[in-house]
């Protein structure tokens, strides 16, 4: 399994690679510059800053530099944060993005397993559609709808929460993100376990199991439900890059200080490295993520060898 | 008599309206025999025992009596059923490759029926579950027994099924088609295999299949069925000798035999299998049937007793 994991990593070379050119050039082919004031500086105070930046040279010089860089694991300086390197930004900003996005994945998980099992085994009732009407409703609506919604019930009119803010990382603070990155998972996630449980409640092995004389709920915990969360098992690896990632826009909004927003504003200010380093820690994110993934359905699917 | 089924009907809510799958049958079944159970698809036979075993579709339902060991079983609830299913009776199923739990190991699937129903401690669980896989001819079952099933066979799923269905001994074993999704030269032992167990360890079984040929080596009485209802009961010689149904006579006429020695293509029951939701007024064989005639356009024949043994359910005083 160790050899396996070792390959996968190896062969997301090249895609990381790929990724990483990618980003660089259509970074450079935005408008505008880093640099670019409303009033125009000086010839010679830009031509200091550009050569302070290494920004002088032809692209294609400035591209081997940024990968002779980065394979030193060394992410360059921001443009816009002074006296912060990219390396530090990340490392301040992750552990933030990540605590709510992993809080984000978990109540998704429960909920939402919880629901989609339980409408699965009410097929058709009341219940069942409330759980599916509104698990599309909270598919349907962006979270940069739902974060200013939230924020006006519960911040403005309720006055029970911060509209925003992060507060040094209070409990309070981390509440309306966290729901708003929870809430599309969540929906995702009911559906697709409905689904899946759906079809495995119908399935011979499921008769079988009614016809040794095992109760209901050694039927559905015992021998159903491994079957039927193999599909959110498979999303769980996207699903968490993307509440990990898709807290960019919630991290605006909300102003919590994690890498989202320091992507947001870097991709706004054309900081470079801010927006490739982010890119790239991110790109990784999601390899490592998929690889876990496929290591633990091996685990869930015994028919499923990993090696 | 170990099963008595009176008057059992079940029906389906479809979209469709309701579909009447088995119409008012009655049987049953002695201690320690074998009951073959015949007719095609759609005829009724596996839902009539899913019905018994409280094992219908959602959208199914079940009317009548069912006397097991006499006792009312029909309608009982879930907690009550699981009580006497896979403790005094069984059902195995045609296809043992989706029959078993893929995400679970052989063992566990086997053990588990024994500490929910009779409380063994995890020891004698395994030492019960190893015996009954020996007893099914498993080789090196300690060996597979902490195997999934996918690293099975065919046959010897079908086996690992058969195990875990006797792990309670069970005075009765309903095999549902236990041969159809197999290779004919596993065919042959799996149905060996059952009726051994059946004398061995005294236990009733019900054969339900398609194929006659199955029957008759192994069954003591065969009922045939067609359109949800019972057309012929008889003891498997006599009906072999002398069918007394029309579509029983069609049954054996189809099959292939391999002392046949003028080249003629084989039989064929002309005409499609009825059709339950726009069944005929009278007899529902009528559509296929060469020796209809009056009555049997309008009144469907009640099964009537002809000799101590057999009953039929057909206008024809005899068939010629």
């Amino acid at each position: 399994m160790l050899s396996y994991a070792l390959r996968r990593l190896g062969s997301a070379i090249p895609t990381l690679f790929i990724i990483i050119t990618v980003a660089f050039f259509m970074m450079r082919l935005a408008p505008g510059g880093p640099f670019d004031r409303e009033k125009q500086l000086p010839p010679e105070i830009e031509a200091n800053i550009l050569k302070a930046y290494n920004l002088d040279k032809p692209i294609h010089l400035q591209y081997l530099d940024y990968m002779k860089n980065i394979l030193r694991g060394d992410f360059g300086p921001s443009y816009k944060y002074l006296d912060f390197t990219v390396n530090d930004l990340i490392l301040t900003g992750f552990p933030v993005s990540m605590r709510l996005g992993l809080y984000a994945i978990t109540i998704a998980i429960v909920i939402g397993v919880t629901a989609g099992t339980i409408a699965a085994l009410k097929q058709n009732s009341l219940f069942d559609y409330l759980v599916m009407g509104v698990a599309m409703t909270g598919i349907a609506i962006p979270n940069f709808v739902m974060a200013p919604l939230l924020a006006l019930v519960f911040g403005v009119y309720l006055s029970i929460l911060p509209v925003a803010g992060w507060g040094g990382g209070a409990f309070k603070y981390q509440i309306l993100p966290v729901i708003t990155l929870a809430l599309p998972q969540v929906a995702y996630i009911a559906r697709l376990t409905r689904g899946s449980m759906v079809e495995i409640m119908n399935s011979n092995f499921i008769r079988t199991a009614r016809a040794k004389g095992l109760s209901e709920k050694i039927v559905v915990v015992r021998h159903a439900l491994r079957g039927g969360l193999l599909p959110v098992v498979s999303y769980l690896g996207p699903a968490t890059a993307a509440v990990i990632t898709g807290s960019v826009v919630i991290e605006s909004i909300f102003d919590v200080p994690g890498i989202g927003r320091y992507f947001v504003n870097g991709a706004l200010n054309r900081d470079y490295p801010v927006v490739m380093g982010v890119v790239i820690f991110y790109a990784i994110l999601i390899i490592v993520l998929n690889l876990i993934v496929d290591l633990v359905y091996g685990f869930f699917d015994p028919r499923v060898k990993v090696e | 008599m170990l099963l008595d089924v009176q008057n059992l009907t079940t029906r389906f809510h479809t979209h469709d309206g309701e579909v009447c799958a088995v119409n008012n049958i009655n049987f049953s079944v002695e201690a320690g025999e074998c009951l073959g159970v015949v007719g095609e698809s759609g005829s009724g036979k596996t839902q009539a025992f899913l019905s018994i075993m409280g094992l219908l579709a959602k959208n199914g339902s079940a009317d009548g009596q069912v006397y097991f060991d006499g006792r009312q079983i029909l309608g009982l609830s879930g907690n009550e059923l699981n009580n006497l299913r896979g403790v005094e009776f069984s059902m195995i199923f045609q296809d043992p490759m989706t029959s078993l739990n893929p995400f679970m190991r052989i063992s566990r699937q086997m053990t588990e029926v024994l500490s929910e129903h009779q409380g063994l401690s995890e020891k004698d669980a395994v030492k019960r579950s190893l015996d009954l896989l020996d007893l099914v001819g498993i080789p090196e079952a300690k060996k597979r027994f902490s195997m999934y099933p996918h690293e099975f066979s065919g046959g010897m799923r079908q086996r690992v099924m058969i195990a875990m269905a006797l792990l309670c001994e069970p005075k009765l074993l309903i095999a549902d088609e236990p041969t159809t999704a197999l290779d004919v030269t596993v065919q042959a032992q799996i149905l060996e295999l059952i009726a051994r167990l059946g004398s061995e360890l005294n236990m009733a079984t019900v054969l339900i299949t398609h194929d006659l040929g199955v029957i008759a080596g192994l069954s003591d009485r065969v009922m045939v069925m067609y359109g949800g209802r019972i057309v012929e009961k008889a003891p498997v010689r006599d009906l072999f000798k002398q069918p007394q149904h029309p579509y029983s006579k069609g049954l054996l006429e189809s099959m292939p035999r391999v002392d046949d020695s003028n080249n003629k293509s084989l039989y064929t029951i002309p005409g499609q299998p009825p059709d339950l939701q726009a069944l005929p007024l009278g007899c529902a064989f009528i559509p296929r049937c060469e020796h209809a005639f009056a009555p049997c356009e309008n009144q469907v024949p009640d099964l009537v007793k002809i000799s101590s043994d057999r009953f039929k359910a057909c206008h024809l005083e005899e068939l010629p």
